[in-house]
């Protein structure tokens, strides 16, 4: 079941709600949004791509095994918990550096992308064992 | 460095093996790495839970806060000694099944992900022992049941496809029991912190919403630990999976239940004139009975040992009912003995099905001359599981049914004993299929089983019969523990804080909390 | 008003026990849905409705301001509902694995399980 127009804009799509989910990520470093969210809209753009083309080629087109996405993510969120348990006593007391111009910088970021990719990851594993053998 | 390491001493079974299923995840398509990370991730949570369980013994009840949340805002770990030995217990068997899993697992199933979603239950398990936040023990038995359910299938054959359809549904029918009491628990109390919880229940006059909550606890706790009437998930799953996996699950899963039972039903609810003894200790014979029962017409080692894990939860639930500290000390005696018994019987099972071919007891035999060393290596637990002394489960039964006899409840011990001897009808038609008699048909050599099962086999058993030699130590620290269950006040003061002891108020913080909680709470 | 809350999660309640009692296993899995959600919902009524400001610390304040709505039973019901999700994902993921090696999702014709070392048939099967 393979539609070009089908296909066509769902290349575009892909592309469109990556980018989204990425500035849902960056959104929720001080407002609503923030990783779980990001994740679950770019998980959604690539099950686009499975509906669209197949989930073979969705695989490819993010080329690495969606659990070893969510293994880096949980280390990513591990790795974020340390410099609390280490200047705080306490795991996962977020750290934070101010810059001058107000702009900062925590360890909240890379907690958050751990939850992106580790949602990402862990819904496209889910998806692609729904999609696989349907299509 | 060490110090602080030290410091930080509850926080590292949970650490280890979480960052070691995430490196193990990393790894997915280099198995040869994933063991790798999987075999030193065991050996460094074998060492953190030592740690722990020698810093709880030497400086008392451990406490650590999250993300800078003071006490009964945010997530605590908490370990008093009950807890500090079922993380122990824990270590140890999560290393003694990894290393008799490198021989069992096939490639194929560790290709499915054996290894991060292993170390993934061990995470949860470790977590649920040490959480002292009562949705957060929720939150690690939701991650508990996703983990067992991805492992019980990890072959895809039918029959696992059929018995996890089984375990899945019914186990996430217990947990939305489990978050209902929970509910309505913070309805009633608006607390979530088991020390805080334990704190304003005291003073708490008993209400419907409370009675519901206990109830609902009772009946979620009681699907995960496989309480009669609600035990039959159990053996309709845990004999599908690989054998390495169902040792793991009978160690450890159920008695997940229990020691929730335990950290809830000492802590939070009283059992005595709550008329929560009266329905525990029908539950508790029930349990027995009919766990040891069903053991009795199977003929499949793996169903008869699934049979036997219900009717031992049993003699645990035995000694909560009862809830005095004797019974309390001897069920937590139990619990510990049981862990290592059991998981090693079903590693036995393994080996057995290794050196025949079958789990099936009407075709397997002659395995005493074939293979005397596992005869005598199947010997140790399943005397200990009958009861036979001078073993561990001897003095473990011993403790619960002295308990018994002590609280009043004669019946109980008689049903107790009448067990023991239909386990040990179990344990030697066992004996009698498996080793003793001529193996039927053609084939009369029995492969070998190699030394990675006999290793882990022999090691349980070693503890088994160091237990029971020199049970002296062990039924000391199962008294301090129970000791520790029965007057939580240091459980609290650890997670609260000095000032928190029993009739201290705290008023609710503005900066952190809601001001609705205390208000209609009241109403 | 309470009332009403409470019959409609009782209705909630209901309607997934009876669905969980069904033989067929999309049935029970759509019941566990409901339950799940029913329960959800009792998490966050047992944090109170009333207020309605959502819990955000205005700028320049450090704390909530008096009649902001209880933030905690929000955090709940969303790790629930999340935690919720996935399990049922799983399961829907093992159903359709299951239909697809087995070709039914009858309760009463799946038992693989039951029949794998069953002490009723003279020769059990020897896997």
């Amino acid at each position: 079941m393979s539609s070009i127009i089908f296909s066509a804009m769902a290349r575009l799509f892909f592309w469109a709600m990556l980018a989204v989910s990425i500035f849902i990520l960056y959104r929720g470093h001080d407002e609503p949004g923030g990783g779980f969210v990001g994740g679950l809209v770019a998980a959604c753009s690539v099950a686009i791509l499975a509906l669209a083309d197949g989930v073979p080629s969705a695989r490819g087109m993010i080329r690495v095994h969606p659990v070893i996405l969510v293994g880096i993510g949980l280390v990513l969120a591990i790795v974020s918990g340390l410099p609390g348990l280490v200047l705080d006593a306490s795991f996962l007391t977020h750290q934070w550096l101010e810059f001058p111009n107000g702009f900062k910088l925590g360890t909240t970021m890379i907690f958050d992308l751990g939850v992106y990719l580790v949602v990402f990851g862990g819904f496209l594993s889910l998806v692609f064992r729904l999609y696989e053998e349907v299509s | 460095m060490i110090d602080f390491i030290i410091e930080h001493a509850v926080v590292w079974p949970v650490a280890v093996p979480i960052t070691a299923a995430a490196l193990a995840a990393m790894f997915w398509l280099r198995q040869d790495i994933q063991r790798l990370v999987s075999m030193v991730g065991l050996v460094l949570m074998l060492g953190a839970s030592l740690l722990l369980l020698v810093t709880v013994m030497q400086d008392g009840v451990q406490a650590r806060q999250f993300g800078s949340w003071a006490a009964p805002f945010g997530i605590s770990f908490a370990a008093d000694l009950l807890s500090a030995a079922m993380v122990m217990i824990t270590g140890v068997l999560a290393v003694a099944v990894g290393v008799f899993g490198l021989a069992d697992i096939r490639k194929r199933e560790e290709h499915s992900g054996f290894h991060p979603l292993f170390l993934g239950m061990l995470t949860s398990v470790n977590g649920a022992f040490l959480t002292g936040d009562i949705f957060n023990l929720y939150v690690w038995f939701e991650i508990m049941l996703i983990t067992a359910m991805g492992l019980l299938v990890l072959g895809k054959t039918r029959a696992q496809l059929d018995g996890t359809l089984k375990y899945a549904v019914l186990n996430l029918f217990s947990t939305l029991l489990f978050l209902l009491a929970v509910a309505i628990l913070y309805g009633a109390t608006g607390s979530l912190n088991m020390a805080d919880l334990s704190r304003i229940l005291a003073t708490t006059e008993p209400s419907a919403a409370l009675t519901l909550s206990a109830a609902l606890f009772l009946a979620g706790f009681g699907i995960k630990a496989g309480y009669f009437p609600l035990f039959f998930w159990l053996p309709a799953s845990y004999h599908t999976a690989s054998i390495t996996i169902s040792a793991i699950f009978a160690g450890l899963l159920t008695k997940v239940g229990v020691y929730a039972c335990f950290r809830v039903f000492t802590l939070m609810f009283e059992i005595e004139g709550s008329g929560l003894r009266e329905a525990m200790v029908v539950i508790a014979a029930g349990t027995m009975l009919f766990g040891v029962f069903g053991a009795a017409v199977q003929w499949d080692v793996r169903r008869i040992l699934s049979f036997h894990i219900v009717s031992q939860i049993g003699y645990m639930l035995l000694g909560l009912a009862i809830a005095t500290p004797l019974a309390i000390a001897g069920a937590v005696f139990y619990i510990v003995h049981h862990i290592i018994v059991k998981a090693n019987l079903f590693l036995v099972a393994g080996a057995i099905y290794r050196a025949t071919g079958t789990y099936d007891l009407r075709k397997s035999g002659g395995l005493m001359r074939t293979n005397p060393l596992l005869a005598a290596l199947f010997l140790i637990p399943a005397i200990s599981l009958a009861g036979l002394p001078p073993l561990s489960g001897f003095w473990a039964k011993f403790l619960v049914i002295d308990a018994s006899f002590q609280g009043g409840e004669n019946w109980l011990a008689a049903v107790a004993l009448f067990v023991g001897v239909l386990t040990l009808y179990s344990m030697s038609k066992i004996w009698i299929e498996a080793f003793w008699k001529a193996p039927p048909g053609v084939r009369q050599t029995a492969r070998p089983v190699p030394v990675l099962m006999l290793l882990p086999i022999a090691a349980l058993g070693a503890i088994t019969v160091t237990i029971g030699l020199s049970p002296e130590p062990f039924i000391q620290y199962a008294q301090a523990a129970a000791e520790t269950l029965v007057n939580p006040e240091a459980y609290i003061v650890a997670v609260l804080g000095e000032s928190a002891g029993p009739g201290v108020e705290i008023a609710f913080d503005p900066a952190t909390a809601s001001p609705i909680i205390i208000e209609e709470s009241v109403q | 008003m309470n009332l009403v809350y409470a019959a409609a999660l009782a209705a909630l309640m209901g309607c997934g026990l009876y669905m969980l009692l069904s033989r067929q296993v999309v049935r029970i899995i759509l019941g566990i849905a409901l339950i799940s959600a029913a329960v959800n919902f009792v998490i966050f009524f047992a944090g109170r409705i009333g207020a309605s400001v959502p819990p955000l610390i205005i700028e320049g304040e450090t704390a909530l301001g008096p009649d902001t709505a209880n933030p905690l039973p929000q955090a709940l019901v969303l790790t629930a509902i999340v935690i919720g999700f996935s399990l049922v994902a799983f399961a829907a993921a093992l159903a359709l694995k299951t239909y697809r090696e087995t070709g039914t999702l009858d309760t009463r014709e799946l038992g693989d399980a039951e029949a794998l070392g069953s002490p009723y048939t003279k020769e059990a099967s020897s896997k």
